[in-house]
C-alpha cells in the first residue's frame, strides 16, 4: 500500500527546494545531452547542406548531398549489406541464445559449468574477437577450413569469397549470443513458478507450457532483446573494419564503415553528416515500427511499478 | 517475514522436484545439445589460446595442435615489445579509471535526483533520457568530432573521458534509478529529520545503500572503455595515445605481425576481462542473496 501524500500543484518553499536540488542533481545528464546529443544533432542538420572538408571553410551546396546519395551505388550497397546482415544476425543470434537459455533454465547437472564455458567467451573484447575470427577464416588452414575437411567438405576462401563474407560474419555474430543468453536466463528466472505448478496441475506438457506460459511471459525480454540488437546491428563496424574492410569487392561493406570512410577518410563532413541522420531516421523507423507491432504480441504483466 | 519465506520457498522445493524428475527423463538429449554448444562456443577460445602459445609457422600446421609439444610463451613477450604495449596499457587504464569515476558519481547523482526528487518536467525529462538510449551512437559521431575538434581535443584523451562525467550511459542512469526506488525511504527520511540536505543524503545514506547497483554499472562502465575501438580509433592519432584496443589497429599496417604474436595480444587483452568477470559473478550471486531470491 502505497500512501503518499499528493502534494498541491503550487509549490512551497520546502517542495521549491526539493525541485532545485532535483534540478541540480539531473545537471550533469541535462547539459551532457544538449552538448553532446541534443547539440551536435541539430547542428549536423544544417551540416548535410554543406561541403565541407574540416580544412577550408564548409562551403552551402543546397540539396547537392541529396543528389549525391540517390545516385550513390556504394550508399546503396552498404544499406543492403546491413540490412542483409541485421535481417539474418540478429534472429539467429536470438534464436540460439534463447533456446541455449531454456536448455539452461531447465533443472540439470552441471548448471552452472555450462553456463559459464557458454557465456564467458562472447565476454572476449570485440577487437580480439575480430583478430581471432580472422583468423580461424584464414583461407588455407584455418580452423574454418580445417573443421570443412573434417567433415569432408571442399576448403573454402571464407572472407574472401564475395558470396561467403556477410554468411561468415553472421556465423561470428550468432556465435557472440553469450549476453542475449544472459538477459533471456534473467527474465526465464522472473516467471513465477506458481504458474507451472498450475499448468502441472492443468495437465499441461512441456510444449504447452513453453507456448502458453514462458514465450508469452519472456516476450517483454525478447522485445528488448531484438530492439536492441537490432539497433547494435545497424551500427556494426569494428568487425569489418578490421577484418575485411568492407571487401571483396563492396560484399562486406556496412553503413558506419561506409559513414567512417566518407567523414574520417575522404573528409567529406556534409555528405557524413546526410549519412548519419538517415542512419537515425532509418533506425528510429524501425525501433518505432517494433513498438507498435509490440502491442500484438508482447505481454505486459498488470504489475504496479511502485 | 521468516514465515513469508517458508510459504514462498515450501512450493518452489516441491517444483523442483518435479523438474528433476522430467530432467532425468530427459537428461541425455539435453546434456547432448548442451555440450555441442559448449563445443561451439569454446572451442574458438580454446583456438586462440593455443595458438597464442605456438612456434613460428605452427599456426596453421595440420592437423591442429590442439596442445602444442613444445609450448612458446615468449610470444607473450614479443607481441608486448613489438609495439609500445606498456604505454598502451597505460593510457587504457587511465582512460578506464576517469570514465568510471565519472560515470559512477555523475550517473548514480542524476539517478537519484530523478528517483527522489520531484520536480516539474521530470516525467518528460526522465522519457527524453529513456529514448536516448534508443539512439545510435554513431549517429552523433561526425557532428561530435566537429566539436571536439572545434575545442583542439583532437590526440588528446578529453574526448573520451570529458563526455563520461555528464551521467555516462542512458541505461546506467536507468538502472541506478531503478536501485534507488527500491531502497526503503525510511533511512532517507529519517537523515532529513535529521537535518541532513538532499546531497547530503544522497551521499551518506542512498549510495553506501546502493552499492550492488553501482558495482553492477562499474563493471559495465570499465568494460566499455576497455573495450572501445571507435572512439580511440578517431581521437587519438599519435601511437603513443593508443590505447591496448586501438594498439590491434597498427596489426593491420605491419604486415607479418604473425598469428600466434596476435593471439597472444587478444589473449592478454581479454584476460582483464574475464577476471572482472569472475568477480562480477561473485557479486552477482551476492545480489541475489541480499534480495531474498538465493533462498530457492
Amino acid at each position: 500500500m502505497i500512501a503518499s501524500v499528493i502534494r498541491p500543484n503550487s509549490l512551497s518553499p520546502l517542495q521549491r527546494r526539493e525541485a532545485l536540488n532535483g534540478y541540480i542533481a539531473i545537471l550533469p545528464w541535462l547539459l551532457g545531452f544538449i552538448i553532446f546529443v541534443a547539440g551536435p544533432m541539430i547542428y549536423s542538420l544544417g551540416l548535410m547542406f554543406t561541403k565541407w572538408d574540416l580544412l577550408t571553410s564548409p562551403s552551402w551546396i543546397g540539396f547537392a548531398n541529396f543528389q549525391k546519395l540517390a545516385l550513390d551505388p556504394f550508399f546503396f550497397a552498404a544499406l543492403g549489406n546491413t540490412v542483409f546482415y541485421t535481417a539474418l544476425a540478429v534472429p539467429l543470434q536470438l534464436l540460439v541464445a534463447l533456446g541455449v537459455a531454456l536448455l539452461l533454465n531447465a533443472n540439470i547437472a552441471g548448471q552452472n559449468l555450462y553456463r559459464a564455458i557458454i557465456f564467458l567467451p562472447s565476454q572476449i573484447p570485440i577487437v580480439a574477437t575480430a583478430l581471432l575470427w580472422f583468423f580461424i577464416y584464414s583461407p588455407t588452414n584455418g580452423l574454418a577450413n580445417a573443421i570443412m575437411s573434417g567433415i569432408g567438405l571442399p576448403q573454402q576462401r571464407w572472407l574472401w569469397d564475395i558470396h561467403l563474407v556477410k554468411p561468415a560474419l553472421i556465423v561470428m555474430t550468432v556465435w557472440m549470443f553469450g549476453n542475449a543468453m544472459i538477459i533471456f536466463l534473467a527474465g526465464l528466472q522472473d516467471i513465477p513458478l506458481q504458474l507451472y505448478e498450475a499448468a502441472e496441475i492443468d495437465g499441461a506438457g512441456a510444449w504447452r507450457r513453453l507456448r502458453h506460459i514462458t514465450l508469452p511471459m519472456l516476450s517483454p525480454t525478447i522485445f528488448f532483446n531484438l530492439v536492441i540488437g537490432i539497433i547494435a546491428s545497424f551500427q556494426v563496424f569494428i568487425q569489418v573494419f578490421i577484418m575485411t574492410d568492407g571487401g571483396p569487392g563492396t560484399a562486406s561493406m556496412m553503413y558506419v564503415l561506409y559513414l567512417y570512410r566518407i567523414g574520417f577518410e575522404e573528409l567529406n563532413m556534409g555528405y557524413a553528416a546526410l549519412l548519419s541522420w538517415i542512419l537515425f531516421i532509418i533506425v528510429l523507423l524501425i525501433t518505432l515500427a517494433q513498438f507498435a507491432v509490440a502491442r500484438r504480441w508482447v505481454y505486459y504483466e498488470g504489475i504496479r511499478d511502485d | 517475514m521468516t514465515s513469508a519465506l517458508n510459504k514462498s520457498s515450501s512450493p518452489s522445493i516441491r517444483v523442483h522436484g518435479n523438474s528433476a524428475r522430467y530432467s532425468v527423463i530427459r537428461r541425455l538429449p539435453v546434456h547432448l545439445v548442451l555440450l555441442a554448444i559448449a563445443l561451439f562456443s569454446l572451442l574458438p577460445l580454446l583456438y586462440m589460446v593455443s595458438t597464442s602459445v605456438k612456434a613460428d609457422g605452427m599456426e596453421f600446421a595440420v592437423p591442429i595442435e590442439w596442445i602444442p609439444q613444445v609450448l612458446h610463451p615468449e610470444n607473450y613477450a614479443r607481441a608486448f615489445i613489438r609495439f609500445p604495449t606498456l604505454t598502451f596499457l597505460r593510457n587504457s587504464v587511465i582512460i578506464v579509471v576517469f570514465c568510471l569515476v565519472g560515470e559512477v558519481l555523475t550517473g548514480a547523482m542524476v539517478a537519484y535526483g530523478f528517483a527522489r526528487a520531484r520536480f516539474p518536467g521530470r516525467q518528460i525529462l526522465f522519457f527524453v533520457m529513456l529514448s536516448t538510449m534508443m539512439l545510435p551512437q554513431m549517429v552523433t559521431l561526425i557532428p561530435q568530432f566537429i566539436l571536439f575538434r572545434e575545442l583542439g581535443w583532437i590526440n588528446t584523451f578529453l574526448p573520451l573521458i570529458v563526455p563520461a562525467f555528464f551521467g555516462g550511459h542512458p541505461f546506467y542512469i536507468f538502472l541506478l534509478r531503478q536501485f534507488f526506488m527500491g531502497l526503503p525511504a525510511e533511512l532517507e527520511d529519517a537523515a532529513r529529520i535529521d537535518g541532513a540536505g538532499f546531497f547530503r543524503i544522497w551521499w551518506s545514506v542512498a549510495l553506501p545503500l546502493a552499492k550492488p547497483g553501482l558495482t553492477t554499472v562499474a563493471i559495465l562502465s570499465i568494460l566499455t572503455h576497455w573495450n572501445d575501438f571507435t572512439t580511440p580509433l578517431i581521437y587519438l592519432k599519435s601511437t603513443r595515445n593508443f590505447t591496448v584496443a586501438l594498439g590491434i589497429h597498427l596489426f593491420k599496417d605491419s604486415y607479418q605481425m604473425r598469428f600466434n604474436q596476435q593471439m597472444a595480444y587478444a589473449v592478454m587483452m581479454t584476460l582483464p576481462v574475464f577476471l572482472l568477470f569472475f568477480l562480477f559473478q561473485k557479486n552477482f550471486i551476492r545480489g541475489i542473496t541480499f534480495s531474498g531470491m538465493g533462498g530457492r
